[in-house]
């Protein structure tokens, strides 16, 4: 029997023969920098998936290890000279992984429920986002970690990663639409993401309020759905395929200037949503255009220019590059640029910004050590800038560095870069 | 390998700083360049002393032993030509200490180049040596290769900016050479030992030098219509006794290739362009930017830019240094040579390269640091096609025969390894080879260290002991 083809684009031989094994790769990888180990680089990784893909060797667990480790951050491809698409390799070797490989009955169970139905359906975000409210609301947390099961049941590290759930949901938003404030001067649609819906509610409220205080009116349209990213990262493309079409569907309907998000790691995938077809599905020419409407929104507004009114803002405050932003979308001045564009804000640059700070998706829960033994490495650096705020660009990063700062007592507050501008247009308001 | 010998080594270093599967084993045959050799066991030390006991242990089961840092290097220096352990000193990779005040730090092999000059750099300091690779390369390789880069015109290469080593000898014997300042007392045996290839011993900690950055730096981009003006104005340039820091050159068709990578504005029709950059007091950088711009219009030059700022000027010299990996973008493999030429010859060097290009039926791509007359052509080939990389590989050797016939070399900077073993003859005579074989000996007298380098096989070299595999065919990747 032949195994059903995996959908979407499949690389070639071109595409792994761009890799000219040079190695200027080695020093950007995150996990290279750590185990400095070739099997964990990104021309490792190449050279193995070479073995599996065209000489045809079979997956083995260590091949699924060492893909597993790969924090999909693309580091390597701003690295890169030869112009290597690494993602999309990376991609299709855990589409293949998913594909041929029997993983532990536990995880496909709970790799299954989250990226083929959790995900595809805000009304189960919503019941399990209840149920997480519940939780760290009723007194129930406090009990488990004293009591010390949650030790025994081997997750106390990673339930402290758990983000707190929003006491309103901005999934009340979806379907409205918030006017410009003065002019109009551009019409978008909102990408409002997942699991933001339940823990990132009040920076996507900031968003809009920026989007909308620079003259934008904010269209949300109502039946969005993630964007696929955790799926397709997985090498679950048949979700990430369903998630795709829904939100092509319902957002090229929308007659807007642009379609903005304020999650890297969703405008890395959005704008790459024609890698999910292949050239001869109708899919694939619409996720071209979705794609060339697709903004940052760090990106859009930048390019659109602020209009609305600043107040001084006299804090010390460092920006963590979002992988997804930096590499997967190649931005690194719009975030810093509308840094400096509030007054009195004292920017100082990060050192080793442009490496991952381990959140990287799910990484977090699936990889924990590696995940805090590069979240240990940010923080020393983050000390370093003697910053009071660490800026970042992507919700992923934010609660990342928020575990960061708990457990070593570093006190920054983290924000998003645009709820600091929210903070200093509310402000310049307050003023007048 | 045996399995006894994979837990001795095991033992010594813990489990996790030791490979022996195939599926490990299969990731240290390559490095970038087209050559291939498989070890058969790989180890991290962590120190000094591990590696001694490394050496020693190999030594008892008489394992030939090859150095690796990064995997970086083009003539496969760091490959394992005759199977063995590989020790890889990429995890020993600490900044010992940094003398900012006597610019001088000591670092153990496994430090990245470019993580030191990122160390220095608060204190306006930084590691000259600057290899293409310099962001992924260790200062450990940069020693065994003796590397060189774009500024090697004005600062020297590796072995100009170090002045102590820290040695393992073949018998696990710690040794020390040279000292933090200046010229020690007897033979000059740190000289030596860069540049050998990890032939002589296995260097396990460094004392380098550091620069001052200088007052001012300008970087000038002169833009030709053909590659000979643009080789008869870097002829002109040394003649009047100017000397930039950097002056390198992109052919035409090479510069299209790295401008659709880094959109650095590089224009898409120009025949070749040369990146000079001066450097030093502000008044003599002035004058002296202005008399190569002035050489430069004399030769024709349709445009000479300068950068306005750093960001221009990081932009001009990333185009640089990412020219290789861009022709990847033209052909699925390229073969990245390295010859020099002395400087005068440049012109008519290059209208050979184009030559010979013709005659075995591929398009060299030109990229060079033309200040120093060290060309490195590059042949683009599919390595699906065995008959053409065999094309590839004659026609390379043909290069370098010519570099060698102009009064040149075999190499300028990427070293011999295994890649230019059998042309060395071009150069050396039997007793210059005896020579060196003396010395070879005095040091590594049984071959354990790095065997089938440098030397040729095929010649009169009996007593360095070298085992070819069939895995150190050099083939496709």
């Amino acid at each position: 029997m032949s195994p059903t083809p995996i959908p979407g684009l499949i690389p070639i031989y071109e595409d792994y023969a761009r890799c000219v094994h040079c190695g200027l790769c080695l020093n950007a990888c995150p996990t290279y920098r750590l185990w400095n180990l070739e099997a964990d680089s990104p021309r490792g990784r190449i050279q193995q998936m070479i073995h599996v893909e065209l000489n045809q060797q079979p997956i083995t667990d260590s091949f699924v290890d060492h893909i597993d480790k790969c924090l999909d951050c693309r580091a390597c491809e701003t690295a890169c000279p030869s112009g290597v698409e690494y993602g999309k390799l990376v991609e299709h070797a855990r589409a293949r992984i998913e594909r041929d490989y029997l993983r532990s009955w536990l995880a496909s169970v709970a790799r299954n429920f989250v990226f083929r139905h959790l995900l595809l359906d805000p009304h189960r975000i919503i019941d399990v986002a209840r149920v997480l409210r519940f939780y760290q609301r009723s007194g129930l947390q406090g009990i488990a970690r004293s009591i010390g099961v949650l030790k025994l049941l081997g997750v106390a590290e990673r339930e402290g990663l758990l983000p707190r759930i929003d006491d309103c949901f901005f999934f009340r938003c979806l379907g409205w639409t918030f006017p410009a404030v003065g002019p109009r001067r551009a019409r978008v649609a909102f990408f409002a993401g997942c699991v933001a819906n339940v823990t990132f509610s009040q920076l996507n409220e900031a968003t809009v309020r920026v989007l909308a205080a620079n003259g934008c009116e904010v269209v949300i349209p109502k039946d969005q759905l993630c964007c696929g990213a955790l799926a397709a990262h997985a090498g679950v493309r048949d979700g990430a395929r369903d998630l795709a079409r829904k939100n092509l569907s319902t957002f090229l309907r929308k007659d807007v200037d642009a379609i903005i998000t304020n999650a890297a790691g969703c405008g890395s995938m959005l704008k790459e949503y024609d890698h999910l077809f292949s050239t001869d599905e109708a899919e694939h020419a619409q996720a071209r255009q979705f794609a060339a409407k697709t903004r940052d929104v760090t990106e859009f507004l930048a390019a659109l220019g602020l209009t609305a009114k600043l107040k001084s803002l006299p804090i010390r405050v460092t920006y963590q590059d979002s992988c997804h932003l930096l590499h997967g979308q190649q931005i690194r001045e719009a975030p810093r640029t509308l840094l400096r564009a509030i007054p009195n804000l004292e920017f100082v640059e990060l050192p080793f910004s442009e490496i991952c700070c381990g959140s990287a998706g799910v990484y977090n829960v699936t990889q924990t050590e590696t995940s805090l033994e590069l979240l240990a490495e940010k923080m020393r650096h983050v000390q370093s800038t003697r910053a009071q705020t660490i800026v970042t660009a992507n919700p992923g990063c934010l609660l990342q560095l928020r575990v960061g700062v708990e457990i070593h007592h570093t006190h920054q507050e983290v924000l998003h870069v645009v709820e600091l501008l929210d903070r200093a247009i509310a402000g310049a308001r307050d003023q007048k | 390998m045996n399995s006894g010998l994979v837990r001795e080594f095991e033992k010594l270093l813990g489990p996790s700083s030791v490979l022996y599967r195939p599926e490990d084993l299969l990731l240290y045959e390559y490095d970038g360049s087209v050559v291939k050799g498989r070890p058969d066991l790989v180890v991290f030390p962590d120190s000094s002393e591990e590696v001694s006991r490394i050496v020693r242990l190999a030594a008892g089961y008489n394992i030939p032993i090859v150095g690796r840092g990064a995997g970086t290097g083009l003539s496969g220096g760091a490959l394992a030509r005759t199977g063995g352990v590989m020790l890889v000193f990429a995890r020993m990779n600490r900044i010992l200490a940094l003398d900012m005040e006597n610019q001088r730090a000591v670092v153990q092999p496994g430090v990245v180049n470019y993580e030191l000059t990122r160390a220095a750099e608060p204190y306006g300091l930084y590691f000259a040596p600057d290899p293409s690779s310099w962001k992924s390369c260790t200062i450990g390789g940069n020693v065994a290769e003796n590397a060189g880069g774009p500024h090697t015109l004005a600062y020297g290469v590796t072995t100009n900016h170090v002045t102590a080593l820290q040695l393992v000898l073949p018998d696990g014997e710690i040794v020390r050479l040279g000292g933090p300042h200046g010229d020690t007392p007897g033979y000059d045996l740190t000289g030596l030992l860069v540049g050998s290839e990890g032939t002589l011993a296995l260097v396990t900690e460094i004392t380098v030098k550091l620069s001052r950055k200088p007052e001012a730096v300008k970087t000038l981009l002169a833009i030709f219509d053909s590659v000979d003006d643009a080789a008869d104005t870097v002829v002109d340039i040394t003649a009047r006794a100017i000397t930039p820091a950097a002056c390198e050159m992109l052919d035409g068709w090479t510069l299209r290739a790295v401008e659709d990578y880094i959109h650095a504005g590089f224009p898409m029709d120009s025949g070749a362009v040369l990146l000079i950059e001066v450097e030093g007091l502000a008044e003599t950088v002035a004058a002296q930017a202005s008399a190569i711009s002035d050489v430069c219009t004399a030769h024709h030059a349709r445009e000479v830019r300068v950068a306005r700022d750093n960001a221009e000027r990081d932009l001009l010299w990333k185009g640089r240094k990412n020219a290789f990996g861009a022709l990847g973008r033209l052909a699925p493999s390229n073969y990245v040579l390295d010859g020099v030429i002395p400087r005068s010859k440049l012109p008519q060097a290059l209208r050979r390269i184009r030559q010979i290009g013709d005659q075995y039926g591929f398009q060299i791509g030109n990229i060079f640091h033309a200040g120093d007359g060290n060309l490195h052509p590059i042949v683009l080939y599919d390595p699906r096609d065995a008959a053409q990389f065999q094309r590839a590989l004659e026609a390379s050797a043909e290069i370098i025969r010519y570099c060698v016939e102009v009064g040149g070399a075999l190499t300028g900077e990427h070293g011999v390894g295994m890649e230019k073993s059998e042309l060395m003859p071009l150069l050396f005579s039997d007793a210059d080879f005896d020579l060196m074989r003396r010395v070879h000996d005095a040091f590594n007298p049984d071959a354990s260290l790095n065997p089938g380098k440098i030397f040729p096989l095929s010649k009169g070299c009996g007593e360095i002991r070298v085992r070819p595999q069939s895995s150190s065919r050099p083939g496709a990747a």
